[in-house]
């Protein structure tokens, strides 16, 4: 049989530190260093294997990478120093550019519609807008519900004053510099993309 | 002791999650004589999961930034941070710049932008490393302030991830890290044995795959509470908030009975140097630290 090695190709070029796939000796320590282990549909040894293979969609369209917490123990344990970690969230990143990740996919729509726009509009984490734009994702009524479900905690945090009450945070002194920085930045990261 | 640029981060700030961290540090390097002189205008470092939003560069850029500031500001003075996410995104900027070809021209074309440079050579240090590190504080001078040990109290030392992979404090192990004990027993208290201490509590994934992570929090929990543990002590902003603002969420979902405190090191030091509860941030505790009021 044929294998279509564009998209391995594609991995090794454009994604992030993606080249170092070819290093994996599949051995399946990663998969069984990973906290979320139970939950994914790929370990990182699985994922990669299918990379050499060329199957993208069975990549893009996995959920492994969103299971990653960034804790770490992969990267450290790979015996062939492998930097697992952050070949998974290129491959996350990979999936989100080619929009081939699931819309629906949990910790995607936190990551990328709530995180990086919440940090991005002023500079800084604004906490507790990120917290009532997560659970408003879905519209008011599952909203009110995840609010209430997590009531206690969020009166735990106010009492404590470890919860902003007013979710609004000006944005830092130099935004703009900040804003034209990242701009910049994402027309090297694209350019970087079509120059493989 | 001379100045150091510090990096507190979102987390630290006033009425953030980890505002009890910074209360707690602030008293505890006023009593040491550490003196640290905030960046000014510092933005977030992207955490763990602004790589889906942030790529690659984008994602370095912030880091950069924080750099250019520092040494604008700072000169050369080592970049000191608190917070594990922090620490880890400035110790892996500074390790990309020189590792990765084309990653420092790139950054350094997007922080143009901006007016500002960085080559990539201030040393980072977490605040930890100041402390147990003979040449800034080191273990005699923290057990030499104790006036109020915390004798008798059994401490699970929660180390987590990211202050421990993929970096580490210097000179300690990834399986098996000892400096947060022995912080432990510099306080007068004893550390107990924890099979979970490098265990991961979800991360950042605790707001978006909340089950599975208190799935995970569980076990963190019951290990310290199987061990003998009567409070549970970290480093990371981000474990001491899941493991303990979930506890009763754990509850609900495992039908256990978790009422467990879970502090910094930091608020046991200035609590065992004699700082009382307000300086030691103790009144932040969403779960209170009652076993420790004795010593204050």
């Amino acid at each position: 049989m044929a294998y279509d090695l564009s998209f391995a190709k594609e991995v090794y070029k454009t994604s992030e530190v993606g080249y170092w796939i070819k290093m994996c000796m599949q051995c399946g320590v990663c998969a069984g260093s990973c906290p979320l282990g139970p939950h994914w549909e790929h370990s990182p040894r699985q994922l990669f294997q299918l990379v050499r293979a060329g199957k993208m969609e069975e990549v893009l369209k996995s959920d492994s990478m969103w299971m990653c917490t960034s804790c770490y123990n992969c990267i450290v344990r790979c015996p062939r120093g492998l930097p697992i970690t952050h070949i998974v969230h290129g491959l996350a990143r990979l999936a989100v550019e080619k929009g081939m990740a699931d819309p629906k996919q949990p910790t995607r729509r936190f990551a990328v519609e709530v995180f990086w726009d919440n940090i991005t509009s002023t500079g800084r984490v604004g906490e507790a807008g990120l917290t009532m734009k997560l659970y408003f994702i879905d519209g008011i009524g599952p909203g009110i519900q995840r609010g209430l479900e997590m009531k206690n905690q969020a009166l735990g945090m106010l009492k404590t004053k470890r919860l902003n009450p007013i979710p609004f945070r000006s944005k830092i002194k130099g935004f703009a510099g900040f804003k034209a920085m990242l701009d910049k930045a994402f027309e090297l990261e694209a350019k970087k993309e079509s120059n493989a | 002791m001379k100045e150091f640029a510090f990096y507190p981060g979102c987390s630290s700030e006033k009425n953030a999650s980890a505002s009890n961290m910074e209360n707690s540090v602030h008293h505890m390097c006023e009593m040491l004589g550490v003196k640290l002189k905030e960046i000014d205008d510092w933005n977030c470092c992207s955490a763990s999961i602004g790589y889906a939003g942030g790529g690659h560069l984008p994602r370095l850029a912030l880091t950069a930034r924080n750099f250019a500031l520092s040494k604008q500001q700072m000169g050369d003075s080592p970049v000191v941070a608190s917070c594990a996410a922090c620490w880890l995104a400035l110790r892996e900027t500074n390790e990309r710049m020189h590792e990765e070809p084309g990653v420092k021209e790139n950054l350094n074309t997007a922080l143009k932008e901006a007016g500002l440079s960085y080559d990539g050579k201030l040393e980072v240090k977490h605040l930890v490393e100041l402390l147990v590190d003979d040449a800034y504080v080191g273990f005699d001078a923290l057990k030499a302030k104790v006036t109020k040990p915390l004798t008798g109290v059994k401490m699970a030392g929660y180390v987590g991830c990211q202050t421990n992979r993929p970096f580490g404090i210097a000179g300690d192990n990834y399986e098996n890290p000892e400096y947060l004990d022995r912080m432990i027993e510099a306080c007068g208290a004893t550390a107990v044995p924890f099979p979970k201490k490098v265990a991961c509590c979800g991360g950042a994934l605790a707001f978006s795959e909340n089950e599975k992570s208190c799935d995970l929090i569980k076990d963190i929990l019951q290990s310290a509470v199987d061990n003998g543990a009567e409070v549970i002590v970290t480093p990371c902003p981000v474990c001491q908030l899941n493991v303990e603002v979930y506890q009763e969420k754990v509850n609900k979902l495992f039908g256990t009975n978790f009422a467990i405190p879970v502090v910094y090191y930091s608020q046991l030091f200035v609590l065992a140097w004699g700082g009382g509860w307000k300086k030691a941030a103790l009144d932040q505790q969403v779960v209170p630290a009652d076993v420790l009021k004795k010593f204050a």
